[in-house]
């Protein structure tokens, strides 16, 4: 018996008008409705959230978000205005990939119906410095961690195998040096 | 070390159990009362009732008035700060009440009006589970407020009102919208009345700490320009900049132009004022703006309808713009040089900079357009609303608070009724809010009891919110409600007349009721003028009259047109200044 296994997730067609691949940090009063807030000033001006990482600051008053946006170029002046604007912002940045350390993780599901196969994908894994952290008779989990364009590739490579589903954290960002974020 | 505790006598637990404990609503009331507030504009329902019932059980300086429809509680508020510079408080219920109140909290956001909005809510448990008379009005709020908060603890009620009146009257000031359960409202409040503020995210201070590098590069803009044109906001009024503004403008010869919502801050009789420019801006004003060589704009947000064709503007120009926003700086216009401050603050250390100008050839260069195309209107032909504002100001002196609604009526009144002080223009800018007019005059009269306050409305506008008849007949408010009657909503005839071949669309306002006969019903004052000869003894007999409300149902021309006007997303060098006489293409620009 046959099984067709669902695959979620598509490659994206590229948008000429639009740039992405910016990194905005913000520091933000940890409370109901604030990421609300934030998301409304990037949908109001039809820029789109590619990732979002939001968590506790190490003091608990504060959270802090890393967003990956692409919209208009032009804008993101004016955007990142308009979100330090708010009251629950503390502050908002953009980080430069020169400037700031940025990283994410990513799992990534691949049917795997066969010793060959499996042998073939450990290989990549490996290369990729990833691990194996699910592994069935005819699947596997696989965690990639780094930067996004590492994690863009070892998902292209896999592409070439059958990919159920990829689950990816987002970007998250750290300024380089002393600099805060 | 063990520690005996006395037992309390029996009589002092009674008296403390007998002692009426303060509950979250009335402490929120007696913040407010602290706060200075003065007027809360309102109406009642189910979740707020023990807000309500705090207003008859605390001592307060505060006055409430019951209005008919929460959006005119809105604008009351609205009014009442425009005419004062200070907050009112709305307060309604939840649901309906509160979303009720969406336009004016616009309106105010817009226009960077203060004003606190407290509603009613379900209780805390309910919240989500589409619990009767439950709106998610934290949500629906937040693209138009400054801030807002929905309340989860009692004893956090008074640092939320603390907080919401200094964000709303500090830095460039806005509505804050403060969302409070019933259960919030109705459980003893154990905290501390006198609570410190805590917003880390909110500097408004900054504003006082610009760069002074930055002031000394906008002097040598200014004193090495030639043909120099001060284009004065509402953020220089809000600074309270009208004495630097002036002195600025005479040590400089220094022409000045004013917004919408900038008329007043310099005086419009003033040799040295171009009056308002924009779309509907005077010609001269509009032509400085083009053949200027330094725009220096003082607190305001270059508006799209002031500006036009975004590119062209100014192309010709260094400009300098001053704002307490950094969010404004760029957004529309880039400028030669920003400077992100309050204006008051920033004109201060810049006057002295200043050296004085000789500026005599531009100025009779823009007295030969202020003669070239003078306001005017025609006599004949029928009553005009332009006849009706002038006569209205020349009778008044000037010297009323006008507010009023959105259309050609306030594109002439603004013409028309020239201003010569801060704070008597109030109009909705940029929310373009009809039924604005009249209930703004409420707040406004409120505000100023001994002032005149005009309302001038047009007849679509004033039948938006014409219920608050009843609460100006209450409080026997002495407002002249100047319905400029076209029976059109002139403005969208206007549009449809010159870009979509005077196909009238959605615009014939058949149905108007007897203005006269209404204003009868509620127990005001009505007077009729239809002859352009009777106009002059027919205003004053309503400005005579002071024992409440007096509508003056003006019954002009149908079909006439504001000029200039510039078409929406136009250049400034496209203004027309009289009827086109080849067709028109359909403007870029919305609105």
């Amino acid at each position: 018996m046959s099984r067709t296994i669902p695959t979620t997730d598509k490659k994206p067609k590229p948008r000429p008008d639009i740039v992405g691949g910016h990194t905005l940090s913000m520091y933000v009063n940890n409370k109901p409705g604030v990421l609300m807030r934030i998301c409304q000033v990037f949908a109001r001006r039809a820029y789109n959230i590619d990732s979002l990482v939001v968590s506790q600051g190490r003091d608990p008053r504060f959270s802090r978000l890393t967003l990956g946006i692409s919209g208009d170029p032009a804008g993101l002046p004016q955007i990142i205005l308009q979100c330090d604007k708010l009251i629950d912002v503390i502050h908002c940045h953009e980080h430069l990939p020169a400037d700031a350390v940025v990283r994410e993780l990513a799992m990534i599901k691949v049917h795997v119906p066969d010793a060959e196969r499996r042998t073939e994908v450990l290989q990549i894994v490996e290369h990729f410095g990833g691990k194996t952290v699910d592994l069935t008779e005819r699947s596997m989990i696989i965690r990639i961690e780094g930067a996004s364009d590492k994690v863009d590739a070892a998902i292209r490579l896999l592409g070439n195998y059958e990919i159920i589903e990829t689950v990816r954290t987002g970007k998250v960002v750290m300024a380089r040096g002393e600099q805060g974020t | 070390m063990i520690e005996f505790q006395t037992e309390k006598p029996i009589f002092d637990i009674m008296a403390a159990a007998k002692q009426p404990e303060m509950d979250g609503a009335q402490a929120l009331i007696k913040t407010l009362d602290e706060l200075g507030v003065e007027y809360v504009f309102g109406y009642s329902g189910g979740a707020a009732l023990p807000i309500f019932d705090a207003l008859e059980t605390v001592a307060t300086n505060m006055k409430f008035v019951l209005t008919r429809h929460e959006q005119g509680a809105t604008h009351m508020a609205d009014g009442y700060a425009r005419a004062t510079g200070k907050p009112a408080v709305v307060l309604v219920t939840s649901g309906p009440g509160a979303g009720n109140t969406i336009t004016g909290i616009m309106t105010a956001q817009m226009d960077s009006v203060p004003m606190i909005i407290i509603t009613g809510q379900q209780v805390t448990w309910m919240l989500g589970k589409d619990a009767f008379q439950e709106a998610d009005i934290f949500g629906i709020t937040i693209p138009v407020v400054k801030h807002n908060y929905l309340v989860r603890e009692t004893n956090e009620l008074p640092r939320i009102a603390r907080e919401a009146h200094h964000i709303a009257t500090t830095g460039r000031p806005g509505p804050v919208l403060v969302d409070v359960p019933k259960n919030v409202s109705q459980s003893p409040f154990t905290g501390d009345l006198d609570v410190e503020i805590d917003l880390p995210g909110y500097n408004p201070e900054a504003a006082y700490h610009f760069d002074v590098d930055s002031v000394e590069e906008a002097a040598r803009l200014i004193n090495a320009a030639k043909k120099p044109v001060v284009l004065a906001g509402h953020g220089a009024m809000i600074a309270g900049a009208e004495s630097e503004l002036m002195e600025f403008a005479e040590k400089r010869g220094c022409p000045v132009t004013s917004t919408l919502l900038g008329k007043g801050v310099f005086p419009e009789t003033h040799p040295l004022s171009l009056g308002m420019l924009g779309m509907h801006g005077t010609a001269y004003a509009n032509k400085a703006m083009v053949e200027c060589d330094l725009i220096f704009n003082v607190g305001s947000r270059f508006d799209d309808r002031i500006i036009g064709q975004a590119d062209k503007f100014g192309a010709q120009a260094k400009i300098i713009h001053i704002d307490i926003d950094p969010s404004e700086m760029g957004k529309m216009i880039k400028p030669d040089l920003g400077i992100v401050g309050d204006a008051k603050a920033v004109l201060t250390a810049l006057i002295p900079m200043v050296e004085k100008g000789d500026t005599k050839g531009w100025l009779d260069h823009l007295d030969g357009y202020r003669k070239k195309y003078p306001l005017a209107y025609k006599k004949q032909g029928g009553l005009r609303m332009q006849q009706v504002l002038d006569e209205i100001y020349e009778l008044t002196d000037g010297d009323a608070i006008v507010t009023t609604d959105v259309g050609q009526h306030q594109m002439w009144a603004a013409q028309f009724y020239r201003n010569d002080a801060s704070w008597m223009w109030l109009s909705s800018g940029g929310a373009g809010t009809m039924g604005f007019g009249f209930p703004a005059a409420i707040g406004a009269q409120f505000a100023c009891p001994d002032a005149t306050v005009i309302a001038v409305c047009g007849d679509g506008g004033f039948q938006m919110t014409l219920c608050e008849l009843a609460t100006a007949v209450i409080h026997k408010l002495p407002i002249k409600i100047l319905v400029l009657n076209n029976h059109y909503l002139g403005m969208v005839r206007q549009w449809q007349e010159l870009f979509f071949d005077n196909r009238e669309s959605g615009v014939d306002l058949l149905g108007n009721p007897d203005f006269v006969k209404l204003a009868e019903a509620y127990g005001a004052k009505g007077i009729n003028i239809k002859r352009p000869a009777d106009v002059q003894k027919k205003l004053q007999e309503a400005l005579d009259y002071n024992e409440g409300p007096v509508l003056i149902n003006a019954e002009c021309v149908k079909t006439d047109n504001v000029f200039p006007m510039i078409p929406a997303g136009a250049a400034l060098e496209d203004m027309l200044t009289e009827p086109p006489k080849r067709k028109m293409e359909k403007p870029v620009g919305s609105t």
